[in-house]
């Protein structure tokens, strides 16, 4: 890779040693993907809690503090595994929850902004068309490149905390123009009334072209999307499909036309998603024994406006007896729920909502599984219904109304 | 001796058995990061270790999680000697890097009956070659 002289210098140590160690790693990664520099980032995003990183990434993140790591643009970070409030109740380890305040600490000891959610693109920064970012998760990545056009990689964990300390990123990938055009194009011709519709189209879409480089051109749909329902879409593609980026022709700001869209090139492909896909999806999950002691509404954190609807649903009902039902969503909307009575009509029909964190990634998930003697979970969320498998879950995506349908009958349909 | 050219590849050379994959991968949506074993219901391979494994995957699924993922089960030494993807995402790689697990992408031929799991192979990421030994 062509180094400028500020790298060459952070190479040798300019910036200390952690800085220096960054580069090296993110030199590394760039030679994988043909990188021939690096670009400045503004913003980095970056997933980092005791349940991901294990003992190793807390040791790593002990050593990084001791090497006075810094970061060199503003940082934040994902959704997390511990709600603090809630972590004795729903029977996680106090020792991992120890382990979790002392990452924290190292986190933002190293000037991280600790916000502790996946929602980043409706709560806390937007980048403008053409900004390079590092984002993680998956979801904030998809949602960057295709709705702002902004650029960025999937930035894991450790790639996005080196892309903090070194202020730059390897150039590959959604850096550069020619990965951004459309590879394929969809027409969307179902009518998509629910955010499930918009998650079962990222999964149709995502399992069929499992290829980070894929780029599909949504196109021919009705009415305009809105922004909740576009990050149901992406957080969908990306997890099923392992998606960067997406177009939506006359709604995202490189594709004002799907010609455009495509480079003017042509498809390799042209797909078209009906009614009855969106059926065929719903219609797919195994319900089993019938259980419905579980409905979650997270992977993505809910909106302000998504807690609005999910609040009128549940207003003047309960949970039936013996089911949970969690939602998660980060600390600014929460504490807007709760100004606004959101929070208060969930809680009185027996939700739990949590704070900060995913219901996918809480430590000591497959325990609480089968502490609960869980089989099922129903979710609104075609993401956490693809994502949640390694901790044995049977899950089954429905639509928004008809998972507080489940969660206070107790009737699995 | 039978050998498969790789795209692009990153770790120093290493030998070991092959556990070949029909279906693609995520150590966070398909494995327990506890045991190695890989237990998402209706996987291709569940019920499969890949500690010490060379796992050739045709595609990387999903997950920014991942790359912390692969740095802690090679602290907890279940991790598998190399990964050999068709079709792999960054997430993958930076992962790999980080923990110092050689990853390689891209292949010709296609290693669907060339390789079965239970071979022995070496993978030179230098040479961007694997070989059936």
């Amino acid at each position: 890779m062509d180094l400028t002289a500020e790298e060459q210098a952070l190479l040798a140590g300019s910036r200390g040693e952690a800085a220096r160690r960054a580069l090296e790693y993110q030199i590394e990664v760039g030679r994988f993907w043909g990188a021939r520099r690096f670009v400045p980032v503004t913003n980095v995003h970056m997933m980092g809690d005791i349940e991901v990183m294990g003992d190793a990434g807390l040791q790593f993140l002990r050593d990084e503090v001791k090497s006075a790591a810094h970061c060199a643009v503003p940082t934040t970070t994902n959704a997390r595994c511990i709600d603090f409030a809630h972590c004795d109740r729903l029977g996680q380890d106090p020792g991992e929850v120890a382990k979790e305040r002392e990452l924290i600490q190292c986190l933002r000891r190293m000037d991280v902004v600790t916000t502790d959610t996946c929602i980043n693109y409706q709560t806390v920064y937007q980048p403008h068309l053409g900004e390079h970012v590092a984002w993680g998760d998956t979801g904030t990545v998809i949602y960057a490149n295709s709705v702002f056009g902004a650029r960025s990689n999937f930035e894991s964990g450790p790639a996005a905390l080196a892309a903090a300390l070194t202020g730059r990123t390897p150039e590959y990938g959604f850096h550069l123009k020619e990965h951004r055009r459309g590879s394929f194009t969809v027409e969307l011709a179902a009518k998509l009334d629910d955010l499930a519709d918009w998650g079962a189209v990222g999964k149709l879409v995502g399992e069929a072209h499992q290829d980070y480089f894929a780029v599909p051109v949504f196109h021919g749909y009705h009415r305009a999307p809105i922004a909740d329902e576009l990050k149901h879409l992406g957080a969908a593609l990306a997890s099923y499909g392992s998606m960067g980026m997406f177009h939506f022709v006359g709604v995202t700001p490189e594709a004002p036309s799907v010609e455009i869209a495509l480079g003017n090139r042509e498809p390799r492909e042209r797909i078209a998603v009906s009614d009855t896909d969106i059926q065929k999806v719903y219609a797919s999950y195994d319900l089993g024994d019938g259980d419905a002691r579980l409905v979650v509404f997270s992977g993505p954190q809910q909106s302000l406006l998504e807690m609005k609807r999910l609040s009128e649903g549940f207003a003047g009902r309960r949970l039936h007896p013996g089911t949970s039902c969690f939602v998660t969503t980060n600390g600014a909307v929460l504490a807007q729920s709760r100004a606004l009575g959101y929070a208060k009509a969930l809680e009185d029909a027996g939700v739990t909502i949590l704070e900060g964190v995913c219901f996918y990634i809480l430590q000591n998930l497959s325990h609480m599984r089968l502490a609960n003697r869980w089989t099922h979970m129903v979710s609104n969320s075609a993401k956490i219904v693809n994502i949640i498998g390694a901790h044995r879950f049977n899950t089954i995506l429905r639509r928004t109304a008809d998972c507080v349908d489940i969660a206070c009958t107790g009737k699995l349909r | 001796m039978k050998q498969i050219q790789v795209n692009q590849a990153y770790g120093p050379v290493v030998e070991g058995e092959a556990l070949v994959s029909e279906e693609g991968f995520s150590p966070r949506y398909d494995l327990d990061r506890w045991s190695g074993v890989i237990t998402k219901p209706g996987h291709k391979l569940e019920g499969r270790s890949i500690v010490d494994k060379v796992c050739f995957f045709p595609t990387a699924k999903g997950g920014i999680a991942a790359g912390w993922a692969f740095y802690d089960i090679k602290w907890k030494k279940i991790a598998p000697k190399a990964f050999v993807f068709g079709v792999t995402n960054p997430v993958m790689v930076q992962g790999a890097v980080f923990a110092g697990i050689p990853i390689t992408a891209g292949w010709t031929p296609h290693p669907r009956g060339l390789v079965k799991t239970g071979d022995w192979v070496r993978v030179d990421p230098a040479r961007k070659l694997i070989e059936v030994l």
